[in-house]
């Protein structure tokens, strides 16, 4: 029962953290078709940005959550920027995305390298975050509760900006039906930028609490990227709550796997279990439906 | 067809010994001139840049500090310097071009055991030298290769021998999934079985893992006395923030790691890690005058925040020892240096060296370390004198079949 | 289009072959030295691996990220062999299993003892593995992205499989140490020399089969394929066939490549098969022009070697040069430099009249919707 629950909050906990580092590209990819490999230096950059405004500010309590919103920043203009410059000449070719923003990744790591130094750095957790949470008997570390939390409180509120207010109207107007948007008197192009910036700004976001799980450094990215595109692929494209499920069911069998077995097999059987179940369902799970041969 | 037809009529057979005696082994290096080249290989992009970096610039540091002192036998060294990339493969390639292109007298470096693995068919076929700066599994020992980094019973073993003497009666082992943990561990296995400790879990982690929620717990429930922790790299930042969160100190289980030096401890972060134990054969903070000046000396060619570590200074150490034994040998030739080797010693900061002409590792001594809150690791045991290397450790009754 | 008419004409393409036969096999053994001919063996390793890459990708709009894999099929499949061969007679059992473990050789090891089974799995087993995986995928009509997402995960799983098996895979090493090629010594310089001479034979062999594909009623269909994939559902053919064979000749291409990379560079390991490899050899195609038939070949050939040069100079500079030449030939040539030539005569043209519509060369390269 002990076992069963910790794994169950271990396995709620991961995908908490695939579900950041998947949220900001189930609206670059699931919705506007992106495939946008530098996501994974964005959250990098985030995690870099946690660094930086932590050796300006020195006390670690408050730093973390000044960071949040800057690194939300930071990693919005860098898509802001990589839209404008070199995608939004691509939106008709979608595979080619993938390797320039492949370019993009290798100058962004090597970047970091030479301005950070190859040597991973730390950001050291604030006081109230360190050290386990004890509830009913059982402890869990408060850094992926408040990561968890963290993850619940970035979907209500990107969901809420889809949903409720005239902005997230325009969004999905434009990924539903780009020319009738575009004839209804929307500026698709401000769109997809603004789109973009929030999507990448939440990569930032994630960068920021990875700080909290492992180490900072220049490959921090590329370790979360196929995990994060592959929740977004099982969620369905264009779908919020695909991924929010499909990160979390992923984490819980991801850790269920990994504790009756190792993690090294845990990795292979997991990605067979996602190969066959895209065989079952290749939309995702949630299909949006459309009259479209493409 | 035409190919294989030509392939059978000039090739020579496998063996045909001729060509196997030897092969192409004649050195094209040239050494009338008033320099001698010297090779250095270290990843200097890629994951492993991180640690081979740090290796590179205390060899460059050996090299400037003899050219200085008026180089090998009165020949300054020229470096050639290739980047290995953090793989095999290109370590191969550029081994072999050191080797065969810029025909170098020896050639410095490499850091994972896939790199030296990938590396020691091209030194042996074309005879040529390795210097190999870094602690490894052991069960290894080239003609052409020279360990100066520890092997196991200059680490592991005094590392289990510290434990037991501090009256651990179990164990977890947690490692990367890959050749030196498993070695490693099996070694541990042997010895615990010898001694009477018990191992409560074996958990191997893919390189580059980052998620060790599920390892940790299962480290927590098994509730060993110690952990022995044989992870690399990124992995143990990650390791290391999970063990604290879940709240398991140093004190009630402490962790003792073989791929921490003081260069890894700032990216993991003092407070993650402070109190932690770690085994190797040299500490920034070891109090001779030897020392004190390598440090200084390096602190001086890279900056005062720099810090030294164990393969830094065993690095270092390497091309000291090939200066002694080309000085020795009063030759460059590959097989001269080899027959000169045996005996050789520097007075490193780790304190002397010896070569073992034997089995080509150096005598050297073994030391436990803490982490103190200051990111600096302090002695907290001493094998008092050098251990003679033993590579396959024959010298070890409970270690008998673990070499295949 | 210029290529179209060297396609055409036979004579120009038998000169063709017989200068570059020349060049590979007289000039470049005359005038390298057995190092850097060693290095060109290889970069014609990863040419064949683009041959196939430009059929897949630049005719049939399959963005193929997982060639590592058949890649490293072929080449562990050649290097188990390779082992066994060399493993002592007493035992049977190769030098890194004698030493890690001694369990002796897992069961799966044990045919390819055989050189005739191993030169036929070399073949065969990437050519099942690419049938499986291409009519799984094509047959559900999965998205192009997907795919190529996919074939990432697969790439990543591979490595990870390979590294975590020291016992029967050599682990993060790999398979090296190999004394004899086929009862050939590889230390004799005539054998590597030969070796040589068959990779650059493979070579063309398969540019002269890419070529037949292109101009073939099957070249058609499949450009087709990559431009209108319901029309040619509807004009009655199957598309995802039409697709799984492109793909499965380039995973056979990849894997001889893996399996002659081998015995000429002497080692294979994870880091030669994983994402990273993989979409490696995309650039090369991507910068040579990926619809083209040489392109791909001579974009390889130059980033190999670009890459082995430049890293001896600036170990980090090379990184940078990787990563613009992604983003500047993809986002503004992706026709790559086959396509200079036309692109600016486009331009010119543009100029000279704004009425002509589309981007420059753009309209060479439609996007797949594989």
């Amino acid at each position: 029962m002990e076992v069963l629950l910790t794994q169950l909050f271990n396995g709620l906990s991961g995908g908490s953290i695939l579900l950041l580092a998947a949220l900001g590209l189930a609206l670059t990819f699931g919705q506007m078709g992106v495939i946008n490999m530098a996501h994974g230096e964005f959250i990098m950059a985030g995690a870099y940005t946690a660094f930086v405004v932590q050796k300006a500010l020195g006390d670690a309590g408050v730093s973390l959550l000044v960071s949040l919103p800057v690194a939300f920043v930071v990693g919005g203009l860098l898509g802001v920027v990589l839209e404008a410059t070199l995608l939004r000449r691509m939106y008709h070719r979608p595979l080619d995305t993938l390797l320039v923003t492949f370019g993009v990744s290798l100058v962004l790591q090597q970047l970091a390298r030479d301005i950070f130094g190859t040597a991973g750095v730390d950001v050291p957790a604030p006081a109230w975050l360190s050290g386990p949470l004890e509830v009913f008997g059982f402890s869990f570390p408060r850094t992926r509760v408040f990561i968890l939390v963290l993850a619940i409180v970035a979907v209500i509120v990107l969901a809420a900006l889809l949903k409720l207010t005239p902005l997230g109207r325009r969004i999905r107007a434009t990924v539903q039906n780009r020319q009738l948007a575009e004839s209804s008197g929307i500026s698709t192009r401000r769109t997809d930028l603004i789109t973009f910036f929030v999507g990448s700004g939440l990569a930032g976001v994630a960068g920021v609490a990875l700080t909290l799980m492992g180490s900072i450094s220049s490959n921090l990215g590329t370790s979360y990227v196929i995990d994060a595109f592959l929740v977004v692929v099982i969620g369905g494209i264009g779908q919020i709550k695909g991924a929010v499920i499909a990160a979390f069911v992923l984490g819980v069998v991801q850790s269920w796997v990994e504790y009756s077995t190792t993690a090294s097999i845990g990795k292979v059987i997991v990605f067979a279990l996602i190969v066959a179940f895209l065989q079952l369902r290749p939309q995702g799970i949630y299909v949006v439906r459309s009259r479209s041969l493409a | 067809m035409l190919a294989v037809g030509l392939l059978s009529a000039c090739g020579a057979r496998v063996d045909d010994s001729s060509a196997s005696a030897g092969g192409e082994g004649t050195s094209c290096v040239d050494t009338s001139g008033p320099s001698v080249k010297i090779g250095f290989l270290n990843s200097r992009s890629g994951t492993m840049a991180i640690s081979e970096n740090t290796v590179y610039n205390s060899l460059k540091l050996a090299a400037d500090q003899i050219n200085a002192a008026g180089g090998v036998l009165g020949k300054q060294l020229t470096v050639v310097a290739e980047d290995g990339a953090s793989e095999p493969t290109i370590f191969a390639e550029k081994a072999e071009k050191l080797i065969r292109s810029d025909c170098v007298a020896a050639v410095f470096g490499g850091w994972t055991s896939s790199s030296r693995k990938a590396m020691l068919p091209v030194f042996e076929s074309n005879n040529a030298l390795l210097f190999y700066p870094v602690q490894y599994e052991g069960l290894e020992s080239s003609r052409n290769i020279f360990y100066t980094g520890a092997t196991t019973n200059q680490q592991i073993v005094p590392a289990l021998d510290y434990l037991k003497e501090k009256g651990v009666k179990s164990l977890f082992l947690v490692g990367s999934d890959y050749v030196f943990p498993q070695t490693a561990n099996k070694i541990i296995k042997a010895y615990a079985e010898a001694n009477g400790i018990e191992i409560k879990g074996e958990e191997y982690a893919p390189l580059g893992h980052t998620d060790f929620a599920t390892i940790v717990a299962k480290v927590r429930d098994a509730d060993a006395d110690a952990v022995f922790n044989t992870l690399n790299g990124d992995s143990n930042v990650a390791f290391f923030k999970e063990y604290k969160n879940l709240g398991l100190t140093p004190e009630a289980m402490p962790v003792i790691s073989v791929s921490i030096a003081e260069e890894e401890v700032g990216g993991i972060g003092v407070d993650n890690i402070a109190g932690q134990l770690v085994a190797w054969n040299y500490y920034q903070t070891i109090d001779t005058p030897t020392n004190k000046k390598f440090v200084e000396d390096f602190k001086a060619a890279y900056g005062e925040s720099k810090v030294t570590s164990d393969p830094m200074e065993a690095a270092y150490t390497s091309l000291f020892l090939w200066k002694g034994m080309v000085e020795k040998a009063q030759s460059f030739a590959v097989n001269d240096v080899l027959a000169a080797a045996d005996g050789v010693s520097f007075e490193a900061p780790e304190g002397t060296v010896t070569v073992n002409g034997e089995n080509h590792h150096i005598a050297k001594t073994a030391l436990i370390g803490k982490i103190g809150q200051d990111g600096l690791i302090y002695t907290e045991w001493s094998s008092g004198k050098p251990i003679e290397p033993d590579p396959y450790l024959k010298t070890y009754p409970w270690a008998t079949g673990l070499s295949g | 289009m210029n290529i179209r008419s060297i396609l055409s004409s036979r004579w120009a393409v038998l000169g063709g072959f017989a200068l570059g036969a020349i060049l590979l096999m007289g000039v470049a053994p005359a005038v390298l030295s057995d190092f850097r001919l060693g290095l060109l063996g290889k970069y014609l390793c990863f040419a064949m691996v683009a041959v196939g890459i430009g059929l897949a990708w630049g005719r049939g709009g399959m963005l193929v990220l997982g060639q590592g894999v058949f890649f490293g099929l072929g080449a562990y499949l050649m290097a188990m062999h390779l082992k066994l061969a060399d493993a002592p007679a007493s035992t049977g059992v190769p030098d890194f299993m004698a030493l890690i473990s001694s369990d002796g050789v897992p069961w799966w090891w044990e045919p390819f003892r055989s050189g005739a089974v191993t030169l036929i799995a070399i073949v065969v087993i990437p050519a099942v593995v690419a049938i499986v995986l291409g009519l799984a995928t094509f047959h559900r009509r999965v998205r192009g992205a997907y795919f190529a997402i996919l074939s990432q995960a697969l790439a990543a799983a591979f490595a990870i499989w390979l590294i975590g098996n020291p016992r029967s895979t050599g682990g993060s090493t790999g398979l090296n140490n190999f004394k004899g090629f086929f009862g050939f010594s590889l230390r004799d310089p005539a054998n590597r020399l030969m070796l040589y001479l068959i990779a650059a034979g493979a070579l063309l062999a398969m540019i002269a089969i890419a070529r037949q594909l292109m101009v073939s009623r099957y070249g058609e269909l499949l450009v087709a394929c990559r431009d209108a994939e319901e029309r040619v559902r509807f004009l009655g053919y199957n598309p995802a066939t039409i697709k799984t064979a492109a793909y499965t000749v380039a995973a056979v291409m990849a894997g001889i490549a893996g399996a002659l990379f081998v015995p000429i560079v002497g080692i294979i390991s994870p880091n030669d098969v994983g994402i990273v490899p993989s979409i490696g050899l995309l650039i090369g195609v991507a910068i040579g022009g990926r619809t083209t038939l040489l392109g791909p070949v001579l974009g390889a050939i130059a980033v190999a070697w670009a890459e082995t040069s430049l890293s001896e100079q600036f170990p980090s500079g090379w990184t940078y040069l990787q990563g613009l030449l992604f983003m500047l030939v993809v986002a503004f040539l992706p026709g790559g430099l086959a396509s200079l030539a036309p692109t600016l005569r486009d331009w010119r043209k543009h100029r000279r009249s704004d009425t002509a519509a589309g981007q420059p060369g753009v309209a060479a390269v439609p996007e797949g919707s594989a």
